[in-house]
């Protein structure tokens, strides 16, 4: 009776020490939104020390030999903390970052974080900035070993791993990556979050995909968006293209569509340019695509900066000298005279721009080119082009302030030579320009 | 007939070695001692060197040297005593047989003179005459006179030698008539000689007298014309000086000749140039820097031509660096302009103290320009110099720095001159002997002044610092020209902008800059540092940056006027192009002021390519954004603008004047620099109106552009947009007459550049031989060579074949020697063994007769 009793007693108090950590812990989920730092971080760090005793010491018992438990109502709260649609979580993230060094916690988290997403785009259709943000940051966080090894750092210690868990195959960790980048990518995401995605989308997401060809949507939606988007989808759709036997017939219409003048004037000239040197870097390309390809970069830097032509023509050179067959663009020994150039400037598709009818004229007349190294730079089409290629690499990040310090640096072997004419004003003679159209009152 | 062909091939065979080797074959052509060693075998490339040889020939010489040395030598084996030639040179074959002779004589004479004992004081050297003894010579009474005539000298040596040696004929026949005038008894001998002494005696007497009387007649003469000759010359001190010394007439007249040689002449001065020829001279010097700077242009890297150093138009050699050359541009220059220069500074020195006097008295001592007056009056005192041209050297110094103002400033001169008010002028000290230190030292000098004050401190500073006058100045100055451009910004800074002053100091900053180009060249470098690494900040932090203050424009302007904008590469002007080029690219267009600032900056850039028309494409995107803006109903052109400016956004259509009012008032003028600078709020009639002149502005350049660019192969490619802009234009006719015209005939202007478009080649280069394979050539068909090794080792192998073959000759040598020595002495022994026989016969002879007569004698007396 007594110990009937004493059972019940005990029963009670472990039903209402199980409320107390149930309310405690609801507590600390709370507090993770605290405006406070140092309040969230601490309550996160609780929050994983529950986690870890808690799987350790599970609440229920485990249904039978061997099951896998993880406290996954608990972690799911704290991934739904971290992931405030209202507070911005970076700090905290960063924090969190180093849990996921976990295998356990990694795949826990990303299964956490597809539901998470799933219920906050339920609850609200259009989530503010801030919770894309943090979910962006989160997802970011992840990364998972390239190659197979056993999965065995656990944050919850086990007595021994056992094979058929889940958690310790590679296989289902990217299977679960893949779904949770997949319920991610599915919502609208605003434009600046779009860009940051497709940056990283070749070397830390698409690697880890267990099925990668399944962004081909995505990637082809974004690559219709236009802009700097299309430019960042299509390193994306090459990788697909390359290693994973896309069919994409559009992809070099595509790219030949995103050039226009603004492209030496983007924040992204490096990288468009060195992944439009990767692009065309094949010798299988069709002669007509390159040549239609040389004769837009070499239209286009009609209007470039010096700076930009000095890494273009280069690049145009190059595209030359990989394919010998559009040598005739410099170089056309039996070429009738013509009126007009057959080039179409205008036509989207580059098989019928009638490029390879054409000749460079555009770099004969950037011979004539202001800047000195312009100059010499074009003046190599004179020549019969060399055969090894000039690497532009050094050339992509190139700016005007260093080309401006590199001609301030270069120092002739003769006396600085003056002007033999004598000043007679600021403005100059009569018949200068600024003395037509200016006066100084 | 396989026989006959070689023999054939054979017989001109002997010839050849025959002729080759000389004269000895040829003058024994007796065929029977020829022998010929028959080839088996014609061998390609073997050199046959003995197919023929004279055998018999070879040995009879062969013979001939070994009697003429082996033999001798054997012969002279047991003898010891050697005859020497101790004859001076004779064994030594350097010096020729005259200087021998010569030698020997010498040696022979010295020997001769040495003395006998070194005891005998008395014993002098032999002198001599012709070879004969003077002391025989003396014992002659009659001493052969080498100054008496040379035919009596010869006559009587004739008569001396016919009494002498007793010659006969012609002697004899004046004897025998002096015979028969004397008288006719016959006289002896020794009366003969006697009476012919005395009368060669009396004969010499006589004409020691006359010459004697010759003398005394040559010196009376000589005095006579000493006398005349004071009278005819004025250089009467020197000829008798030098009439005091012997032989004086002809020396005197030497003199003479000389002096007159050697008198100094008028030299011929330079002509005076006429105006034609300065002015072709000048045009011939332009023409010289015309093609110098289209050297530059074309970026040709040709140093051959490339002269010392740069002459600028106005650099007349006043430098400190330079030291070619001065001094026949001032030999040319002086006589004129230098009298004018000073007579001009006079001048103005008189304008000047007619003012203030006292001042003018207390600064004269500081005032380089009193100083020159000073100098110069002095020289045109010196009753020495006469002309210009002899004070040219001393007065260098001080003619330069007249001369670089009266060449560089002329104009600057006189309209300081003529236009400074007197009292203005009286307030200014008049030396700036300190040139100032810091940039705030010439601020606060010129700060609060007027313009013509400002620009005549800023004009004495240069001058009372001139490199020539110390030491430090061309430092001072170097430092003037860095203030003076930073007092320049500042000037453009201020609001409003004191353009005009900036616009006289362009001038001075021209000169500082032709004084002193390297130090100009870099401190306006780091004025575009300066501006370019403020606009990269701004554009690191924002993304983009704003158009700079009037005062980056200006320096960019100053940049052109100061350096040759043509060069292909220049290190002031291609980093200043960048700087234009940073400014019409990374600066959005957001007010009229910044339109008014792209517009100037364009004008900059196609004034910098002016003369060389080089490609600017900034320039065009910048133009064509104008246009945009300016464009009242956009369809669908925003394709082809280009980064500043944007499709849509609130300053797309910042230059669009939709007043209609304000359109027809609108008069077309030229923009005026101060919109550039401070925030100004206009009215909304002005802004039109400007807004109209940036337009008109931007369409004039435009075509501008189309002129200097028609030729490019890819015109129509860079235009079309701007066409398409135009056309647009033209279609909408909200724009003034003056503008709708101007559009049409820029359209125009673009479209009638018709241009073929040529295929484009590629220089033909050289064609690079094929690779072929060479075949390894290997020494293997020469015959009689060692093969397969290295040079060393062949070289080896020969010297060790060439020694056997030497060893094997001297061998044979050697034999044939002691074969020669045998034989020889074979025939020695048979010779004394024929000879001993001889002897022994003829003893036995001997003793045989005696036997017989020994024994006749004996059978007679046994008969008996």
């Amino acid at each position: 009776m007594v110990m009937a009793g004493s059972q019940r007693a005990m029963r009670k108090y472990k039903v209402w020490m199980r409320h107390r950590y149930c309310s405690c812990c609801n507590r600390l989920g709370e507090l993770l939104v605290h405006p406070t730092f140092q309040v969230k971080e601490l309550a996160l760090g609780t929050l994983m020390k529950f986690v870890q005793l808690e799987g350790a010491h599970p609440l229920e018992q485990p249904k039978w030999e061997g099951h896998y438990l993880f406290p996954r109502t608990l972690f799911r709260a704290v991934v739904g903390g971290l992931l405030s649609p209202t507070d911005d979580q970076s700090l905290l993230l960063s924090q969190f970052r180093e849990y996921l060094e976990f295998d356990d916690v990694r795949y826990h988290t990303m299964q956490a974080a597809s539901d998470a997403v799933a219920q906050v785009t339920n609850q609200q259709p259009e989530p503010p900035l801030t919770f894309w943000n943090n979910a962006f940051a989160l997802l970011c966080a992840v990364s998972l070993p390239l190659q197979e090894q056993d999965l065995s750092s656990f944050y919850v210690k086990h007595a021994e791993l056992l094979d058929k868990w889940k958690v310790t195959h590679l296989r289902e960790h990217r299977k679960v990556f893949q779904t949770m980048w997949l319920s991610f990518l599915k919502h609208k995401l605003p434009v600046s979050l779009y860009k940051k995605v497709l940056m990283v989308m070749h070397d830390s997401i698409l690697p880890h995909l267990a099925q990668p060809t399944l962004m081909i949507d995505f990637l082809t939606s974004a690559c219709d968006v236009g802009g700097a988007i299309s430019l960042l989808a299509l390193n994306g759709l090459f990788i697909l293209i390359h290693k994973h036997n896309l069919e994409h017939p559009d992809f070099y219409r595509k790219l030949y569509g995103l050039l226009d003048p603004s492209v030496f004037h983007v924040k992204y000239r490096a990288r468009f340019f060195h992944l439009a040197d990767l692009f065309l870097s094949s010798s299988h390309l069709p002669a007509y695509l390159v040549a239609a390809f040389a004769k837009r970069l070499s239209r286009l830097a009609l209007t470039a900066p010096p700076e930009a032509l000095l890494m273009v023509l280069p690049f145009i050179c190059n595209l030359l000298r990989r394919h010998p067959a559009c040598r005739v663009l410099v170089h056309r020994p039996q070429g009738p005279e013509l009126d007009t150039d057959p080039y179409d400037p205008e036509e989207e598709d580059p098989a019928q721009s009638r490029a390879l009818d054409s000749c460079l004229w555009e770099l004969q007349t950037l011979q004539r080119h202001y800047h000195p190294e312009v100059s010499k730079a074009a003046s190599v089409i004179n020549q019969a082009l060399s055969v090894p290629e000039v690497s532009i690499a050094p050339l992509l990040e190139l700016t005007a302030y260093e080309v401006f310090e590199q001609d301030l640096k270069k120092k002739g072997p003769e006396p600085v030579p003056l002007e033999f004419i004598p000043a007679q004003g600021l403005l100059g003679r009569r018949d200068d320009l600024c003395a037509q159209f200016f006066t100084l009152s | 007939m396989g026989k006959a062909r070689p023999r054939a091939a054979r017989r001109p065979a002997p010839r050849a070695p025959a002729g080759a080797r000389g004269s000895a074959a040829r003058a024994n052509p007796n065929p029977f001692e020829v022998k010929v060693n028959r080839q088996k075998f014609q061998i390609l490339g073997r050199k046959a060197r003995h197919d023929v040889g004279l055998p018999g020939v070879a040995r009879a010489r062969a013979i001939r040297k070994r009697t003429q040395t082996l033999l001798k030598e054997y012969k002279d084996r047991d003898k010891s005593n050697v005859f020497t030639d101790k004859r001076f040179g004779e064994y030594n074959s350097n010096i020729s047989p005259e200087e021998k002779m010569m030698k020997r004589f010498a040696l022979e004479q010295q020997r001769h003179h040495e003395k006998k004992s070194i005891y005998n004081l008395n014993e002098d050297e032999e002198l001599t005459h012709y070879g004969q003894s003077l002391a025989d010579i003396e014992k002659h009474n009659d001493i052969v006179d080498s100054d008496s005539d040379a035919e009596e000298r010869g006559m009587l040596s004739a008569e001396l030698t016919a009494a002498h040696f007793g010659g006969r004929g012609l002697l004899h026949k004046k004897t025998s008539q002096q015979e028969g005038e004397e008288g006719g008894k016959p006289k002896s001998r020794k009366e003969l000689i006697e009476e012919l002494i005395a009368k060669s005696k009396q004969e010499k007497r006589e004409r020691q007298a006359q010459r004697e009387d010759a003398l005394e007649l040559t010196e009376k003469l000589d005095q006579d014309w000493k006398e005349i000759q004071t009278l005819l010359s004025h250089k009467t001190p020197k000829s008798e000086k030098k009439e005091k010394k012997e032989n004086p007439k002809p020396d005197a007249y030497d003199m003479m000749v000389r002096e007159l040689g050697f008198e100094m002449k008028a030299q011929p001065s330079n002509r005076m140039k006429t105006e034609e020829e300065l002015a072709k001279e000048e045009q011939e010097r332009l023409r010289k820097l015309e093609t110098e700077r289209l050297r530059r242009m074309l970026g040709k890297e040709d140093e051959s031509v490339k002269k010392p150093k740069h002459m600028s138009a106005d650099d007349l050699n006043d430098g400190f660096v330079l030291d070619k050359d001065d001094r026949r541009l001032l030999s040319y220059k002086d006589g004129k302009m230098n009298v004018e220069e000073d007579v001009h500074e006079e001048l103005s020195r008189e304008t000047g103290s007619h003012g203030n006097n006292e001042e003018e008295s207390e600064d004269e001592s500081g005032d380089p320009d009193s100083h020159s007056d000073l100098d110069s009056s002095a020289e045109s005192g010196d009753p020495d110099n006469h002309s210009d041209l002899d004070s040219s050297a001393e007065s260098g110094e001080e003619n330069k720095k007249p001369q670089r103002e009266q060449g560089q400033t002329p104009g600057k001169r006189l309209r300081s001159d003529q236009n400074t008010p007197k009292a203005a002028r009286a307030e200014l000290p008049y030396t700036f002997a300190v040139a100032p230190e810091s940039y705030e030292e010439l601020r606060s000098v010129l700060s609060g002044r007027s313009m013509e004050e400002q620009l005549l401190v800023v004009e004495r500073i240069q001058k009372c610092n001139h490199p020539s006058l110390a030491v430090g100045n061309k430092e001072k100055l170097e430092k003037l020209f860095g203030f003076l451009l930073e007092y320049v910004g500042d000037l453009a800074t201020s609001d409003p902008p004191n353009l005009k002053v900036i616009d006289k100091l362009v001038v001075q900053l021209y000169n500082l800059c032709q004084l002193f180009p390297e130090s100009a060249s870099s401190s306006m470098q780091f004025v575009l540092r300066d501006a370019m690494h403020e606009m990269e900040e701004m554009i690191e932090t924002k993304g983009r940056a704003a158009f700079p203050g009037l005062d980056v424009l200006i320096y960019l302007k100053i940049v052109g006027l100061l350096f040759p904008t043509s060069d292909f590469r220049h290190p002031v002007v291609t980093p200043a192009l960048m700087c234009l080029s940073q400014l019409l690219t990374k600066c959005p267009v957001l007010s009229l002021q910044d339109v008014v600032k792209g517009l100037f900056v364009c004008c900059l850039f196609l004034e910098c390519v002016a003369l060389s028309h080089r490609f600017i494409p900034e320039v065009i995107n910048f133009l064509l954004g104008i246009l945009y803006i300016a464009t009242p109903n956009k369809q669908s052109q925003g394709s082809t603008l280009v980064h500043p400016f944007r499709a849509l956004g609130k300053n797309s259509e910042l230059l669009l004047v939709s007043d209609a009012e304000d359109v027809a008032t609108w008069q077309r003028g030229s923009l005026p620099l101060r919109w550039a600078s401070g925030p100004r709020a206009p009215t909304a009639t002005e802004a039109n109106h400007a807004r109209l002149s940036c337009l008109a502005v931007c369409l004039a350049l435009l075509r501008h552009c189309t002129i200097i660019y028609g030729t490019l192969p890819s015109f129509h490619a860079v235009t079309r947009p701007l066409q398409a802009l135009l056309t647009q234009h033209l279609t909408d006719c909200s724009h003034p007459h003056e503008l709708q015209e101007l559009f049409q005939s820029t359209l125009a202007e673009m479209e009638n550049q018709k241009q073929l478009y040529r295929p484009l080649l590629c220089e033909k280069s050289k064609p690079v031989p094929l690779k072929l394979f060479t075949p390894r050539l290997v020494k293997v068909l020469e015959f009689g060579r060692k093969q397969g090794s290295s040079k060393e080792e062949q070289e080896r192998k020969r010297l060790i074949h060439k020694h056997k073959r030497e060893f094997k000759g001297a061998v044979r040598e050697i034999r044939k020697d002691n074969q020669f020595l045998a034989r020889m002495q074979l025939s020695e022994i048979m010779e004394r063994d024929a000879e001993r026989k001889r002897r022994v016969k003829q003893l036995f002879n001997s003793l045989a007769t005696q036997e017989g007569e020994w024994k006749a004698l004996k059978r007679k007396k046994f008969k008996k």
